[in-house]
């Protein structure tokens, strides 16, 4: 039987390396993709908790997770797609006209 | 055996988010995510959550994923000489600090809690699907409509956002042939 700790840890190391790519990759799209790592980090601990804890509240706050990072993928993108359009740039350090 | 599968899905799952963010191509990027996520829809299944595994590959995979290639073929990006921030290189070590005294903290601390009424086997009688079902459309209504509403706030938002900007009248005017 692997303990719940196994799954905790796991989530931690793949939280972890999403962290990471928000914070040293340049393309906005990458970035976007490393939210969906933590939000999948999150998605292991909810179900793990679920299982162990005999409870179905975690699957249910997983599915509700799930659609949250449709809507953000979705936005996400169409914002960068408008930004691409006028700037032809998709890196962050270029899309700075909101920093003053 | 569980040791096994869950060794394996572990292990690609970690190496597979690692390549993510640090493949230099965007669509290597976006192939090692897939990985990523159809060996994270494995362990749902080893946690008895397959509805939510499948959710996973169809919603995830099929569809997020989806959205996200085609946005980076439509681009035609270059790859990049410089795909990291250099200057900011030092964050990785402070972070892999970190991660070392959470998985500490981690290990130490015993889990444990109130135990629900959703035993295993309870949820396989009458299979994972049908606990989902009956869960989400009793206790979870509200919020599984406000979610409903939330995907087409979202929906019509990213249409608004990169629908190409209406021509002005006067600028179709002066630019179409005179009939």
């Amino acid at each position: 039987m692997i303990p719940l700790s196994a799954y905790v840890a796991l989530s931690a190391v793949l939280f972890m390396t999403g962290l990471v790519g928000v914070l040293i990759r340049r393309n906005f799209i990458v970035v976007l993709m490393s939210i969906e790592i933590m939000l999948n980090a999150a998605n292991i601990n909810l179900v793990a908790f679920s299982h162990y804890l005999h409870s179905m509240a975690g699957q249910m706050a997983a599915l509700f997770i799930i659609a949250v990072a449709a809507a953000e993928a979705a936005l996400g993108l169409a914002i960068i797609i408008m930004i691409f359009r006028k700037k032809m740039a998709t890196n962050v350090d270029q899309i700075n006209i909101l920093k003053w | 055996m569980m040791w096994l599968l869950f060794t394996y899905f572990a292990t690609v799952g970690v190496v597979a988010g690692i390549l993510t963010v640090s493949l230099r191509n965007p669509v290597h990027c976006a192939l090692a995510l897939l990985t990523l996520l159809l060996h994270m829809a494995g362990l749902f299944v080893m946690l008895n959550a397959e509805f939510l595994a499948m959710v996973q590959i169809i919603v995830y995979a099929g569809a997020i994923l989806i959205l996200y290639l085609f946005v980076l073929m439509l681009m035609n990006l270059k790859t990049q000489e410089q795909h990291l921030h250099k200057k900011y290189s030092y964050l990785v070590f402070a972070v892999i600090g970190l991660l070392g005294e959470l998985l500490i903290l981690l290990m130490l601390s015993p889990f444990g809690g109130t135990l629900g009424t959703a035993t295993p086997d309870i949820i396989l009688e009458t299979g994972p699907s049908h606990a989902v079902g009956i869960t989400m459309f009793s206790d979870y209504l509200l919020l599984f409509e406000i979610v409903g509403v939330f995907l087409l706030g979202a929906v019509i938002g990213a249409i608004t956002l990169a629908k190409t900007p209406a021509k002005t009248d006067t600028q179709e005017l002066a630019n179409s042939p005179t009939p």
